[in-house]
């Protein structure tokens, strides 16, 4: 039977191209591998192989002509003792199908992306009734591990000093007394290798609590955290994901300089596949860490080193976790809505106290995790007082801030009477002088200033 | 260091086997083969790496394996998959992009995965994969069983910083991880010798006390039986072991490749000297194991499973549109 070869596509990007020489001639047997001929692409000259065996019957394209589509047919392949058959009796070249070329008909025209929290749920944590204990954040994260850990075998803690040391922040203090050395490993100071090892893990059906020192050494290891754990249930159609949390300190701490004060929170919140978390109260750590060690996908937990010695009352409950996606009102208020997680709620509180003396009742939203981001929470809010202010101490360009404004400004722009502000760090790197850092953080004047601002005072 | 072992020049091998070999490297040939044509159509798109000349090495290291062991690869991964398994119409169909695919169309060429076959990926960064793999291999040490996982990386990545990092941790915490570097001899279009000047990739393992050997890539039987080595140090709870196995793929190193950096005739001896299949073929014939009449059955019933798999690769529908939005998250058990 005759085989037609067609013109070949030699790049994702090519539709024409030129048919720069023909290595056979007709009468020539080929067969697979054998170099036919040479064609010039947008890109390069390349050599183009036989695909099936045959003689070559007949050249259709001469060499030397421009401008040859893509699966034209060029030459036609017969076998032994087979008449090339009659020009135009042949089956019509195979048109590329659907599959390559065609534009899909209809996409969803906007992006949903973000996972759809529940509408604006506000229930409390705890019931009224129950005992409260005062918890540092680092004991509150401490024990959300241990108790997850004594509740699942699969779950295991891996990092830089976590072990023997106890975590250079002392977060996995008493763990490996606890849980021995199996569960809880130090790992030699390989950031890139050891996200991908617990990564692999994950893979292989383990849930691992993957502690990095600061998030600031993640950057040697981003590439595991999106490419690998955040696209693999995605790009394995649903076979296969990462049940993981990474975690550590996040943002900045008191003068160590710029390569140690970064904060990821808007970095992360991109990315489709991960889960983001950022507490601020102990009970916030502990219950939201519960629910990442058990959450089936890849979450990043960004804790806050001048938060761990932060005292808060967390119940005395036996399993104590809060659901993400649930933003928490700290204060309630009529004058203006100010949204803000982790840190940024000691400058938000702060703010909202100075403000109440001044006779302006803010409501304060601590978001807890931004993604999933109750988004409810924060229109609900927005529709009663008509304005909003952001705080986070990240830089102001592409900020959390900033989607929040835009989604407030697509979905309750007819209720806002003031623009929204977003107070965030100055675009700066951080620096060391203390006068310098502490201006290169949003202060609690400036979040003060703003909400005088929106509210016209 | 472990003295370098070479395979024994008579290999203990029957009939059957050997024709095992030859049927499954005929179908990766024949299937990549196949994949070229597809994508000269404009049937597959982007970026599609073909596993041509590299035969053997999957081939040879799949026989060394058992049932629940793991793989996990690179971007070139069609060999690997047909070489554990996996079925070649959920591969072609994943190439096209179609719903019958292995990822539902969403991953290509570059990222399928299979939890039946243990195959974890298809990772298109360079060298991500290896991490990954001791990874893998730590779930299975933590559990207590004693599966291997076999972790193949190009010559290309054998430079990247992770794999260092990979093989400190594997060693300290005696990961039953194999190492496959298979050496093909061009990272994209540069030689081995225009990025490193160490002759010997194995041996870089020894600065983190993990043996290794090279081995001879374009032959199955010498592949099986290191492989067989390599398995048994790792399921002894030995730790890792490193295969630097020398191959040769003929293709481009993608579609669009002018493939200017080395000779036609260097391609060609290698084809003509050296081919892995026709090295079995040669076996098979000598040894009066199977006839010529023999080989041509294997070839058209090899010739049919491709066809098969093209046509349903073709076939199959495109991916619904709500596909976009799923396999985002995992749903969390209530």
């Amino acid at each position: 039977m005759a085989t037609e070869i067609l013109m070949p596509a030699l790049s994702p990007t090519m539709e024409e191209g030129t048919l720069a020489r023909w290595l056979v001639k007709e009468g020539d047997t080929v067969s697979s591998g054998d170099i036919m001929a040479e064609i010039e692409t947008d890109k390069a000259t390349m050599e183009f192989e036989a695909v099936d065996e045959g003689i070559v019957g007949k050249i259709v394209v001469a060499e030397g002509t421009e401008g040859v589509k893509v699966n034209n047919v060029i030459a036609i392949l017969v076998e032994e003792g087979e008449d090339v058959p009659a020009e135009g009796a042949s089956s019509a070249p195979a048109a590329a199908s659907t599959g390559g070329t065609a534009a899909p008909t209809s996409a969803p025209a906007t992006a949903a992306a973000a996972p759809a929290a529940p509408a604006a749920d506000a229930t409390p944590d705890w019931d009224a009734d129950v005992e409260l204990k005062p918890t540092t954040v680092r004991e509150a994260l401490r024990d959300a591990m241990a108790e997850e850990m004594r509740r699942d075998e699969d779950v295991f803690l891996m990092g830089e000093e976590v072990a023997e040391y106890q975590g250079a922040y002392k977060i996995s203090q008493g763990l490996l007394d606890e849980f021995g050395a199996k569960r809880v490993i130090d790992t030699p100071i390989t950031e890139h290798g050891f996200a991908g090892i617990g990564t692999g893990a994950a893979f292989g059906g383990l849930k691992p609590i993957v502690e990095f020192m600061t998030f600031n050494f993640a950057m040697q290891a981003i590439d595991h955290i999106i490419n690998s754990a955040a696209k693999t249930l995605y790009m394995s159609g649903g076979q296969m994901g990462a049940p993981m949390v990474f975690r550590g300190p996040n943002g900045a701490a008191a003068r160590v300089g710029a390569q140690h004060s970064q904060d990821y929170a808007a970095w992360y919140m991109q990315i489709p596949g991960l889960k983001v978390v950022m507490p601020y109260s102990a009970a916030d750590a502990k219950g939201l860490m519960k629910t990442a060690i058990r959450d089936p996908n890849p979450v990043i937990f960004l804790e806050n080193e001048i938060l761990y010695g932060k005292s808060f009352d967390v119940p005395v409950v036996d399993d104590f976790t809060i659901p993400f996606g649930k933003a928490k009102i700290e204060r309630a208020g009529d004058d203006v809505t100010i949204v803000s997680f982790g840190i940024g709620m000691t400058y938000a509180l702060a703010a909202a106290e100075k403000l109440a003396e001044d006779g302006i009742n803010a409501e304060v939203i601590n978001l807890r995790t931004l993604r999933p981001m109750d988004t409810e929470t924060i229109l609900v809010s927005v529709r009663k007082t008509n304005r909003c202010v952001t705080v986070e101490e990240g830089w102001p360009q592409g900020s959390v801030g900033n989607y929040i404004s835009s989604m407030i400004m697509q979905q309750a722009f007819d209720y806002l009477d003031a623009p929204v502000i977003n107070c965030t760090g100055k675009d700066v790197p951080m620096p060391y002088a203390a006068n310098l850092e502490k201006h290169a953080l949003v202060t609690t004047d400036e979040v003060v200033d703003a909400c005088k601002q929106v509210t016209y005072r | 260091m472990p003295p370098k072992k070479k395979a024994a020049a008579k290999p203990n091998v029957s009939a059957e086997e050997l024709l095992g070999h030859y049927r499954e490297m005929l179908l990766i040939r024949r299937f990549e083969e196949k994949a070229g044509q597809l994508y000269g159509m404009g049937l597959i798109g982007g970026f599609c790496h073909l596993y041509i000349g590299q035969e053997a090495v999957v081939v040879g290291l799949e026989a060394a394996a058992e049932e629940g062991d793991k793989r996990v690869t690179s971007y070139r991964d069609h060999g690997h998959m047909l070489a554990c398994g996996m079925d070649p119409k959920g591969i072609m169909a994943e190439l096209t992009g179609r719903e019958g695919g292995f990822s539902k169309g969403k991953g290509g060429s570059m990222h399928m995965f299979s939890k039946e076959k243990h195959f974890y990926g298809g990772h298109g960064i360079v060298a991500a994969q290896v991490p990954l793999g001791a990874g893998l291999a730590f779930a299975d040490k933590y559990k207590g069983n004693d599966r291997v996982t076999f972790t193949y990386f190009g010559d290309g990545a054998a430079n990247q910083g992770q794999v260092y990092e990979t093989y400190n941790m594997a060693e300290l915490w005696d990961l039953p991880v194999v190492f496959v570097i298979e050496n093909n001899q061009y990272a994209m279009g540069t030689s081995v010798k225009r990025s490193t000047k160490s002759p010997s990739l194995w041996e870089r393992g020894a600065a983190y006390g993990i043996p290794g050997e090279e081995v001879d890539g374009m032959n199955v039987l010498a592949v099986k039986e290191a492989g067989e080595r390599a398995v048994a140090h790792c399921r002894a709870g030995k730790g890792p072991y490193i295969l630097e196995v020398k191959t040769y793929r003929y293709r481009g190193h993608s579609m669009s490749d002018p493939a200017k950096y080395r000779t036609r005739e260097e391609v060609q001896k290698m084809r003509d000297e050296r081919d892995p299949i026709e090295q079995v073929r040669e076996m098979l014939l000598t040894g009066k194991h199977a006839s010529e009449d023999d080989l041509k059955a294997i070839d058209k019933e090899i010739k049919a499973i491709v066809n098969e798999a093209a046509e349903f690769s073709k076939e199959s529908p495109e991916p619904a549109l709500e596909e976009l939005w799923t396999d985002i998250y995992a749903e969390v058990e209530a």
